[in-house]
This record gives C-alpha cells, structure tokens and sequence, in this order.
C-alpha cells in the first residue's frame, strides 16, 4: 500500500476540515470505548486477564524462533503448506505462484492487514485475477477504492448514505437508509462470488503452534465462508502472530473481543487445521500459510520490541483522542492510532513517517486499555529519541532543545531568561491579557490565545515576601501570602 | 514536616498566583515550606521531545536541590509524573537510581498530598463557585489523581462541583504536541470547553497549568471572556481566606472579574 505517512500535516489539515467525515468520527464517537468499558465490568478481575495475555504474548517473542519452526513442523504434518515471506511483496509473489499452480481465476477474500500492507489486492488484479473482498467493511471500501481507516471497523469513516450511494452506483440500485437492506444487498452481490471463486485468502490472527493451526476471529461469518468454500485456502499472516497451545489462544480470546468491541466473544471462533478429510463435505483442498515479517524481525530485541505483542484488537485507536479527531486515513498507512505511530515507522522507515511518534500527547489513554500492556507512549517516546538521535528533527527544533536545556542547567541564567521571556509576553500581549500571536509559536497562537503571564516570576515575588515576613518578624503575617500575592498583582499591570 | 516546594516552570512564569496559594494550602495543613532558589525544570519538554539528556541531566539538579527535605510538593501531576520516572533513567547506575528512588516516592502532587500525606486536614473553605474539573492525564493515569481534587473540593463550602463529558479525555495540550500539532490541539481544546461549558460553570478547573493554559487559550479564542479557568489551589486558597474573612470578595482574589451570570 501506497503510504502518505510522510505528509501527516497535510493529511490531518485535510480531514480535520472534511465535514462529512468529521461528522461520522463525532457519530460513533466513543462507542467501542463504552461497549469496553461495560465488557470489562461484566469480568471478575480483569487486569488479571491482561497480566496473562502479556505474559504469553511476551513468552513467544522472546522465543520466536522456536514457536514458529514448532508451529511449521505441526502445520506442515497435518498438510498445510507453509510459506516464509521476507517482504510483503515476496509474500505476494508466493501467493500468485500457488494461485497460478491451481489455475485460480477467481478469488474471496476475508479481512487481512498484512495484505494491506503488502498490496495483495492490486498485484492479484493486475495479473488478471478478479479479487472480491467479503468482509462487509472491506467490500465497502473495494467499491470505494479506498483503503481502511481502522484496524477492525475498516469502513468505519463511512456514514450509511455515503454507503448507500456507493451501492446504488455499483448495483444499480435505489438509494435507501435501511442498514439491514443494506447488507441485504451485499449479501446477495457476494453470495454467488463464494461459490464461484477458486481461492480463499484470509488473514490469520493467531498461528497455533501445538495444532498447526490459523486461527481466525471474526463476526460476519464471511471468512467460515472463504476459508472452507473455495478448494485453495491461503492464510496471509504476520510472522509475530504465534501462541504455543490453544489453552494460550483461549487466554487470548477473554481479552481480545472485549478489548476490541466489548464483546465477551466474537460470532465467529474459527480454528483451520489441516485440508480437507477424507470423505468430508467442506473444507481446502490445498491449505496454505505466508508467514510475512515485512520488517518484524528488525524490531526483535530492540526498542520497539514490545509492540510485536500487539494483537490487533483496535483498543488503542478506539481511546485516542487525536485519532477520535482525525480518523485512521491521516496516519497514511495500513496501521493507524498509537499502534500505527510506531509501527509506521518502525516498518517502512522513521524517515518516511516523521510526524507520527509526535502525533500524541503522551496521554496515556491508549497504554491502560491495551490488553497486552504495550507501553505506547514509552515507545512513541522511544521513537521521538531516535529522531532526535538520527538528526531527523528540523534544526531549529534540536537547536532550541539543546539550549533549553543547557539554560535549564544553569539555574542562574534560567531565572533570568525566565525573567525576560515573561517581558516579552507581557508585552506581546494585548488589553484583553492574551497574546494572539507569538511569532515562532504560531502551531499554538493560530487557533488559540495564549494567557499572558501575570507579572514578575513566582521565585521573584517569594523573595520579596520572605523578606517581608522576616521584617515582620512572625510566622504568619497578618497578610498572608496570597492576599500579598494579590495586592502585588493588583499593583502591577493587570494581565 | 519540612517541604521543598517545586514550583514548576510555568507557574513561575505565568500564573505565580497558584505557587503562592499552594505555599498558604501546605501552611494550613500543618506544613514548614521553603523554595529552594536555584531549582530549574524538571526535564520534560526536552525529555518528552526525544532529548533524553534533559530527563537525566536535570534529575540531578533536581536531586541536589530537594534531597533534603522531608517531602517535596509541586502543583503538577505531569511534572511529578516526569519526576518519578527519574530512577528508571539510571538502570546503569544503581546507587544514583536508589538515592532518585528515595527522594521520588516523597515527592508529591499538591492536591495528592494535602489529601494523602499533609499532617493535617485542610480546614474547612468557603467559596461560591459554580465549578467544573478536567482530570489532566499524567496526574489521572500516572499517578492516580481522580478523588483527591474532588475530596479537597467538597471541603469548600459553597463550591457546587457538575462533572463535564469525557472528564478524563485529554485537553490537547501535551507540551510540545500543542505547537508541533496545533490544529489537532486546537480542536482537541475545543472538544474540552464544548464539555465544560455544557456544565455552564463559573470556573473550569484543573490540576496542571499546561492544560489550564490550553483551556483558557481556547476559550479567550472563541470569545469568551467571562470563564474563569483555575488550578484548583487557587480555589482552595481563596475559600480558605474567604472562611475566615480575610478577603471581601472572592473574584477579586483570583485577579479576574468577579463572575456574574446573567
């Protein structure tokens, strides 16, 4: 996928200035965080569920190796062909090889990232294999030709007109605000392209190691369909994606769809093993698995290592107030919200996503509800050091920095600077006591007053006042300090 | 008990008013309070801009300047959040990482202490204010401050405190995020006064200056000259003093118009 995370400012102009998609965040606004919320209160204890959910998550990566060749020798014996992928656009090719060998015309998918990341859609199609996506989001957005906005409701910057039109003009249909017709008529488009198509291609959440297993959770039962109809089944995945037992996947699952969209469990559960058996009515001839790494790999034991642990449940995304206000497409890539701030770069380069570790305000609203305790803003954090490190920040942005804090450092002169920098504003500032616009700050001053300060420096005043106190010669003057406080402001210019 | 009071850059520079009100509150609560003169930052701007230097570097300043006192206290939850994190900057150097670790864990935000750790309750305030309070993230996620204000609040009579919409969502503020991403800061600001001001106060209040600032940058933006926007020591200071007589006039305290609703 084609990735715009370079021109961030640009993009969030963009849609904090789109009407329609402004009014479509505000719609659901924090849906999905109630619907959490109230999933979490229904369970007993369950922080104690994240504890183990990160602890398992954790477990495999500091053995990756390990669960991966286990999970290719089980999956390899139950007759699942499995396939490494270096980059996404290997993993392409892999699936256009086995495609091809089956002479595939046809293809359904269900919901996958990492073929949103690697473009599987376009490659397929241009070499002349029709492509249908089946997930009601994603087909939404096929007709659209857009990519998601959001890991899990991929459609969810739509509003049900917008929906309606786009279905009207594709199936020649009349327009209607009926969102079960709606579906209806998807319905009745996609049915046919399931029995007709020659290959599934689905995405996998979790790759279980003790089965050999593709492990699937979804809620409209459209990847039962791709994953059993066709006879070539080929799950695209990320290599991170492996749990040991299925006793982990079911420790997974307490924390994943209540995470994600306050369901105790998701309408689909669905665990792949194997082809078809003998004599059985349903199920792949062939069964294929891409293991992708498309940069994983590089993130292994390094800085950003904690966030392999993600298990895409969107929670992060759904609690962040600046995605909340400019919704997934300004992030610029597959992967938007905190999660997405540090994937972005951490796969296709800190240099082609420089804004985004900046793209927070460290609130923290992400890192209490992410079910496998990744610390995002530590890692965001992480990120802004190595922009800094690697000289990627603007000059005048390092420059400032570094005297900010060598004026820090010499407490002398940070008073005096202090002393200064308070002139200035004072000055700067109009009648009503607010500076309307500070050259250098105009990121703050375009769309906001900045308060003036109120006179000398707090340490200034306190000197004088101890003083004061001292000449009196008690502990607790008569006028206390905030009355002196007062009358001291008073006597200034009043901001 | 005998406090370091940690002023913080910003109340330094621009609002002194909440330094001085938070120095009356410590003193009402039983405490001796000095301001060590040659205190500086406590690192985040940089620290939070990728600048680790300014997070190690100035935690020993910090160090040399408050070790020696019984608590230090400042009146913000983002700069004792900044704060306690200091110790975890020294992995490689465990006996620099205990001493940061010993003098960290009794350093305080204000509202926590007076509630948690002052030798003393707070007497009892007065003060008519139709009020409303933003839960400012480091000190909510960071260091758990959701009751303390509200608690400190009640013991003020007269104060009518009405919950706002989505309290805990951030104000946009975020230090350099507010001028790196101003336009999402701006509508994020926004989002905040729309919430508050549905609760139709007198002040909006909060416990981190950045986000008051924030607030109030927003709201004189959008015209509005009339909403007060207040840490909460300066609301606690006022009814203290207006308990006891010692002011006429409570808007006169806070430096602003006496609030009139029409």
């Amino acid at each position: 996928m084609d990735a715009t995370s370079h021109s961030f400012k640009r993009n969030v102009h963009a849609r904090l200035g789109d009407e329609a998609l402004q009014a479509n965040l505000r719609r659901f606004g924090g849906g999905f965080a109630d619907r959490r919320r109230d999933a979490v209160g229904r369970v007993d204890d369950f922080e104690a569920l994240r504890d183990r959910a990160s602890e398992i998550r954790a477990e495999v990566l500091t053995h990756l190796d390990h669960w991966l060749l286990a999970f290719e020798a089980e999956a390899t014996r139950r007759g699942t062909a499995v396939h490494w992928a270096e980059t996404g656009a290997e993993a392409n090719q892999i699936l256009l090889g086995i495609a091809r060998a089956a002479g595939v015309q046809r293809v359904i998918k269900s919901k996958s990232m990492v073929s949103e990341e690697s473009g599987l859609n376009a490659v397929l199609g241009a070499a002349g294999i029709e492509v249908t996506e089946t997930d009601l989001g994603e087909y939404i957005l096929q007709l659209a030709d857009e990519p998601p906005s959001h890991i899990i409701a991929p459609a969810i910057h739509k509003s049900r007109d917008e929906v309606s039109a786009l279905f009207a003009e594709h199936h020649g249909t009349p327009l209607t605000r009926d969102i079960p017709a709606l579906c209806e008529e998807a319905r009745q488009h996609l049915r046919p392209r399931f029995l007709q198509a020659d290959m599934g291609v689905s995405g996998g959440n979790f790759l279980i190691a003790e089965t050999g297993s593709v492990a699937i959770v979804t809620n409209e039962g459209n990847g039962r369909m791709v994953t059993t109809l066709p006879r070539v089944h080929v799950a695209i995945t990320g290599i991170e994606k492996v749990l040991p037992t299925l006793d982990d996947l079911s420790a997974i699952l307490r924390v994943l769809p209540r995470s994600a969209t306050g369901q105790d469990i998701t309408n689909y559960v669905s665990v792949l093993t194997g082809t078809r058996d003998a004599g059985a009515d349903d199920g792949p001839e062939q069964n294929h698995v891409i293991l992708v790494d498309n940069g994983r790999s590089r993130l292994l034991g390094g800085a950003l290592h904690d966030a392999l642990r993600c298990i895409r449940c969107g929670a992060c995304m759904n609690h962040c107030p600046v995605y909340q206000n400019i919704g997934g497409h300004a992030y610029g890539w597959v992967y938007p919200g905190p999660i997405g701030a540090i994937l972005t770069p951490a796969f296709l380069g800190l240099e082609k996503a420089l804004d985004l570790p900046q793209a927070s305000t460290l609130c923290a609203a992400c890192e209490v509800v992410c079910p496998v305790r990744i610390p995002l803003p530590e890692l965001m954090r992480t990120l802004r050091e190595q922009e800094m490190e690697q000289g990627l920040r603007p000059w005048h942005e390092r420059l400032s920095i570094r005297l900010w804090r060598w004026l820090a450092l010499h407490p002398a002169l940070y008073a005096v600077a202090t002393r200064w920098g308070i002139r200035v504003l004072r000055w700067l500032a109009g009648k009503d006591g607010q500076v309307h616009r500070l050259p250098g700050l105009d990121g703050w001053t375009e769309g906001r007053d900045m308060p003036a300060p109120q006179g000398s420096t707090f340490r200034d005043q306190w000197r004088t006042q101890l003083a004061a106190r001292e000449a009196q010669g008690k502990a607790r003057a008569a006028a206390t300090p905030v009355a002196m406080a007062a009358a001291g402001a008073a006597r200034s210019k009043a901001p | 008990m005998r406090i370091g009071f940690f002023v913080t850059c910003l109340v330094d520079a621009v609002r002194p008013r909440i330094g001085f009100a938070s120095i009356q509150l410590l003193e009402a609560a039983g405490c001796t309070v000095e301001v060590p003169a040659a205190q500086t930052c406590c690192g985040q701007p940089g620290f939070n801009s990728g600048d680790r230097a300014s997070g190690t570097r100035l935690a020993q300043v910090f160090l040399e300047q408050f070790e020696s006192f019984d608590a230090v206290v400042a009146p913000s939850g983002s700069c004792v959040a900044m704060i306690r994190d200091y110790p975890g900057l020294f992995a490689d150097q465990p006996a620099l990482a205990e001493r940061l670790q010993r003098l960290v864990s009794r350093t305080h935000e204000l509202l926590d202490f007076l509630t948690h750790h002052a030798p003393q309750p707070l007497p009892a305030g007065a003060l008519p204010l139709r009020a409303t309070y933003h839960d400012s993230c480091s000190g909510l996620r960071n260091l758990g401050i959701k009751h303390q204000p509200r608690q400190l609040l009640a013991t003020c009579d007269g104060v009518d405190l009405c919950e706002m919409r989505d309290a805990e969502i951030c104000c946009g503020f975020g230090g350099s995020f507010s001028v790196k991403l101003g336009e999402i800061a701006t509508r994020m600001a926004d989002n905040k006064c729309n919430h508050a001001l549905a609760t139709q106060p007198d002040a909006i209040l909060g416990g981190d200056l950045g986000c008051l600032l924030n607030i109030e940058g927003r709201l004189r933006r959008r015209g509005d000259q009339r909403t007060q926007v207040l840490h909460v020591a300066e609301v606690l200071a006022a009814g203290q003093l207006a308990a006891s007589g010692e002011l006429p006039a409570p808007g006169q305290f806070v430096g602003m118009p006496v609030t009139t609703k029409d």
